[in-house]
């Protein structure tokens, strides 16, 4: 039943999932800082921009999101796509979803710092970017790491949405494997993977907290 | 000569006139305790002149830098005891490395605390905060060094600390402008005492003179501290 052609095609799918997941948290997680700028801005239609942007990408079903993205180029604007667009639209989407959850977490962190930071930091002259940098960002990020540790779990497991747009990463793999066998073990087998994926995750999540945590407010 | 110079200041927040017409002057060398009943104006006089508050009028006349110790001390929680002090002279000023730390060393020997270079803000008390916080404002090499009631957060023996080192301060001839509530500390360490009330100055002078003043609202809030 487990053979060896079976694990090793998983594997090869694993490294797609492990791919989308890297490059989702490589651009959502700045992304998700300048959204978290923008929401926060004084600047009405940017902040309100941003308001509706997150409120549809919170609001809607990621799997839906990932077709519109995919199939939206053709349809608004009669775009011939080439193969490559596929990858392209999965990390496109994944992006600007996980962005919305991050650029809240930004803000929730962000505005839990007191105004005599920033107060203490202006008297010292410090300008408004070194202040963000060197006294606001260091302690917003050790406000955040647990919530974060949850989205970036939870989007180990949403990689496998990536299975709508046929992408050959592990969970679309295992469908296939699970058709052909008229079996569901590729399919558990798959699961552990995910499992042991997250174990690892939380992990080093776990060892960022730590590191972060040498002091406390 | 006067280092620091107020003229005709107003503040209002909303309705509220908080600061009504305040005019005062600050020789080199000098140091000015200013005092007076909660919401008199004190500390927003004091957050006008360090920038932190937008004067709505009047003129403030100062080109030198300047310090401020805050009440509830405002240390960075993630940065040692050394980097709270020394990162802004280099970060900012762009002084000499070598300099700063050797600089911030000799604070902190001032201070007490030659032991704490390495430690966070979280693992000394109240008093060691406000030192390490007059460090880093001393850091700067100030023209004038502000307070901000510095001792109102502190229990009665750790202000007695902070209270020596401000003293001790004064007796090397720093500028130094004191938002306080400890009258006998600014009766004994000012050179010029500033009693406000309601937005205004209303008494104004050396000790001697503002403790001995006629003025009624001035005996009422005395009287508060020596019934």
């Amino acid at each position: 039943m487990i053979d060896g052609s079976m694990i090793g095609m998983l594997l090869g799918g694993l490294i797609t999932s492990i791919e989308i997941f890297l490059l989702t948290l490589l651009f959502s997680l700045p992304l998700g800082l300048l959204v978290a700028f923008g929401r926060m801005s004084g600047f009405a239609p940017l902040k309100w921009l941003m308001k509706v942007y997150i409120s549809i990408m919170r609001g809607t079903p990621l799997m839906l999101q990932l077709i519109v993205v995919f199939f939206g180029p053709y349809y608004i604007f009669g775009a011939s796509l080439s193969s490559d667009y596929r990858f392209i639209a999965v990390i496109i989407a994944f992006s600007i979803n996980y962005a919305a959850y991050f650029a809240e977490i930004y803000r929730g962190g962000i505005e839990a710092i007191p105004k005599g930071q920033y107060e203490a930091a202006q008297v010292l002259g410090y300008g408004k970017v070194q202040t963000f940098f060197i006294i606001i960002l260091p302690q917003v990020f050790r406000i955040i790491i647990p919530s974060v540790t949850n989205e970036v779990i939870t989007l180990v497991k949403d990689t496998s949405l990536s299975f709508v747009l046929a992408i050959p990463e592990m969970f679309t793999i295992a469908k296939q494997i699970a058709a052909a066998d008229a079996s569901i073990v590729a399919l558990l087998v798959a699961g552990v993977f995910y499992y042991v994926f997250n174990v690892v995750v939380a992990f080093v999540m776990a060892r960022l907290e730590r590191r972060y945590n040498y002091y406390s407010n | 000569m006067s280092l620091l110079k107020v003229k005709n200041l107003k503040k209002s927040f909303d309705e509220e006139e908080v600061l009504k017409d305040i005019s005062l002057e600050v020789e080199k060398g000098e140091v000015l305790c200013i005092i007076g009943p909660s919401g008199s104006g004190k500390s927003t006089l004091l957050r006008c002149i360090t920038d932190l508050e937008q004067e709505d009028g009047g003129v403030i006349d100062f080109d030198g830098t300047f310090g401020l110790v805050f009440q509830d001390f405002n240390l960075f929680p993630h940065h040692s005891v050394m980097k709270n002090i020394t990162n802004a002279p280099i970060k900012v000023q762009k002084r000499d490395k070598t300099e700063v730390f050797q600089s911030a060393r000799a604070l902190l020997k001032k201070m007490g605390l030659e032991d704490k270079e390495d430690a966070y803000p979280h693992e000394l008390s109240g008093g060691q905060q406000q030192r390490v916080s007059i460090a880093r404002a001393l850091a700067m090499n100030p023209d004038i060094l502000f307070f901000d009631e510095p001792t109102s957060a502190l229990d009665p023996e750790l202000t007695s600390e902070i209270l020596v080192v401000i003293r001790d301060l004064a007796a090397e001839n720093m500028t130094m402008v004191i938002v306080t509530h400890e009258m006998t500390f600014a009766r004994n360490v000012a050179d010029k005492i500033i009693f406000m009330d309601d937005g205004h100055i209303v008494e104004e002078g050396t000790p001697d003179e503002v403790f001995s003043s006629d003025n009624s609202r001035m005996r009422e809030f005395l009287g508060k501290f020596y019934d």
